[in-house]
């Protein structure tokens, strides 16, 4: 469903040029669900928004579904969509939740506009009462979820998220990843998840691949993280690090390079 | 309306579940409204401009005297006499029926300058600031240009230029009041263009039109609104500065500017031919000034305390 090969992403030209991906490559089958971990700066995200097309300046080869992400084909825009790390930015704050739900039923030329908007909202737990609301009558959950519905309604294959529980309460990150996992479910969606959580990625995902400074450094199943049997030092590390703080453990952490 | 139904419609307009986009926006309205209204001053001014609006439409019916009727038998009466409240000028003419008018004048170049000046302002400003590149290098020099002039200097010119007449008047201001509406309005493009939400539009499939015009220009108007209410008075006092230099509206015609001016020559014998309109354009002034002020506090998230 989603082949890379050999991505490499970078800021700024000439000497001062970051690379902040230097050559990726993976593949998602059609209805999996993987996840993309990292520290902060590994080029995780990165990665997610040249693949939505919001990062033309890299190299290398990406498609969905056939299709040619370079191209900036018309069809993409009703293929992929993309939810947002914080919904407190990633909601129009001039636009109602209806005007935000139907730009892109507008934008595609598609009908029925008004039932298609209620039955979004159903389908990520809000009531029609919350569709003339602003975004700031809504709570972050409930922001998370008119966001999430918003990237529905062009009912895409492929769903990239990027962190989409990190800005929300812990209590509310556990309802947004079950209401996601029923999602994908009801809708075979092929999924893409960054994190920087692992137990997050162990909650969403069948495989995943580990980031650091711009590289792939491993790639495993869920099964093998469950066991917390990697290969690579550095996914160890990781691993640990996730565990919570330790100062033994701080205390031998490495630069992996 | 009863009591009953008035307190119906608040709780309907203040209601945290509205039934329609409208009636979303009607809230968010009143809400406004209902904060504007704590700051008194600024009330004061938006009394004084929809008063000036109320007298400037209703000038045929209240003005007791014809703006142009001469009179030579009675100039230069000092206010309250006889049927003159405010007196009268050179020629006789009565000077409370000619502020009437001139009211219309006034509101006329406000709101011709505010039409012109503010949307140009605002799709140079978005585009430079949204499309970025050679675009808003060339765009932005534009503006540095028309900036650089001093506004009452470059009217002068396109007055000299174009001829004198309220017309060119209007245009003359208009050309030089736009470049601070290009810099606010790309400053604020600036800081919306990398937001999430236009990245999402972006994945969507929508065009930099669709995203300028629907989801960037409704992010600069309000700040926009506040600067353009801010500048009426400036751009009253340059239309009356222009009057006054004889370059803005004509004679016979009732412009405040240039009835300071006719009145200069009387000024330490018959004090009110220049003061009373000179009064009027102080008055107008700071009533914009005041609503300014007081649409800042609501629409400008920075500003709230």
């Amino acid at each position: 469903m989603i082949t890379i090969r050999d991505l490499v992403v970078s800021f700024g030209q000439g000497r001062d040029a970051v690379h902040a991906v230097r050559g990726i490559s993976f593949a998602v089958a059609e209805g999996e669900s993987f996840g993309l971990v990292g520290e902060s700066g590994s080029g995780k995200s990165t990665v997610l928004r040249a693949l939505a097309g919001l990062n033309r300046n890299w190299t290398g080869g990406a498609s969905i579904n056939g299709l040619d992400v370079a191209q900036r084909d018309a069809r993409l825009p009703r293929l992929v969509q993309m939810v947002f790390q914080d919904p407190y930015a990633s909601l129009h704050p001039r636009h109602t939740v209806d005007r935000t739900l139907s730009e892109p039923l507008e934008i595609h030329g598609i009908g029925d506009v008004a039932a298609r908007v209620e039955k979004a909202l159903a389908g990520v737990g809000l009531g029609a009462n919350f569709r003339f609301r602003y975004p700031n009558q809504l709570s972050g959950g409930q922001r998370q979820r008119v966001a999430i519905a918003r990237a529905l309604m062009l009912e895409p294959k492929v769903l990239l998220l990027d962190e989409p529980t990190s800005a929300l309460d812990v209590s509310v990150q556990a309802e947004i990843l079950n209401l996601l996992r029923g999602l994908r479910a009801a809708q075979r969606l092929t999924m893409i998840l960054v994190s920087h959580n692992l137990a997050v990625v162990a909650h969403m995902c069948d495989r995943l691949a580990v980031m650091n400074r711009g590289l792939i450094v491993e790639e495993m199943d869920i099964a093998t993280l469950r066991r917390e049997d990697p290969k690579q030092a550095y996914t160890r590390q990781l691993l640990l690090a996730s565990k919570g703080y330790d100062r033994e453990a701080a205390a031998r952490l490495v630069t992996y390079d | 309306m009863s009591e009953h139904a008035a307190q119906g419609w608040r709780a309907r307009l203040l209601s945290e579940t509205p039934c329609s986009r409208r009636e979303a926006k009607l809230g968010q309205a009143y809400r406004g409204w209902l904060q504007f209204r704590q700051n008194r001053l600024a009330l004061l001014g938006l009394a004084i401009v929809v008063a000036l609006i109320v007298i400037a439409v209703l000038a045929p019916w209240i003005a007791p005297h014809h703006p142009h009727e001469q009179n030579l038998a009675q100039r230069l009466l000092p206010p309250g006499t006889g049927a003159h409240l405010l007196g009268t000028d050179e020629f006789g003419r009565d000077i409370l029926s000619r502020i009437i008018y001139g009211a219309r004048v006034t509101l006329y170049i406000v709101v011709l300058v505010a039409l012109i000046a503010a949307p140009i302002g605002l799709i140079v400003g978005t585009a430079a600031g949204y499309l970025g590149g050679w675009l808003d290098a060339a765009l932005m020099r534009i503006t540095d240009v028309f900036l650089s002039f001093p506004s009452l200097i470059l009217a002068l010119a396109f007055v000299a230029a174009l001829g004198p007449g309220i017309e060119n008047a209007v245009i003359a201001i208009a050309l030089t009041s736009w470049p601070p509406y290009a810099r606010i309005a790309r400053a604020e493009t600036m800081t919306i263009r990398n937001s999430d939400f236009i990245a999402v539009a972006r994945i969507q499939g929508a065009g930099t039109g669709r995203i300028l015009f629907r989801h960037v220009m409704p992010l600069c108007v309000s700040s926009l609104t506040v600067r353009v209410t801010l500048d009426m008075a400036g751009i009253i006092l340059t239309a009356a500065g222009l009057g006054f230099l004889g370059l803005g509206a004509q004679p016979p015609m009732a412009e405040w500017g240039a009835m300071v001016s006719s009145g200069r020559r009387y000024i330490l014998d018959q004090w009110w031919v220049a003061t009373i309109p000179g009064l009027a354009i102080f008055i107008v002034s700071l009533a914009f000034n005041l609503l300014g002020d007081g649409l800042r506090d609501v629409l400008d998230p920075r500003q709230k305390k």
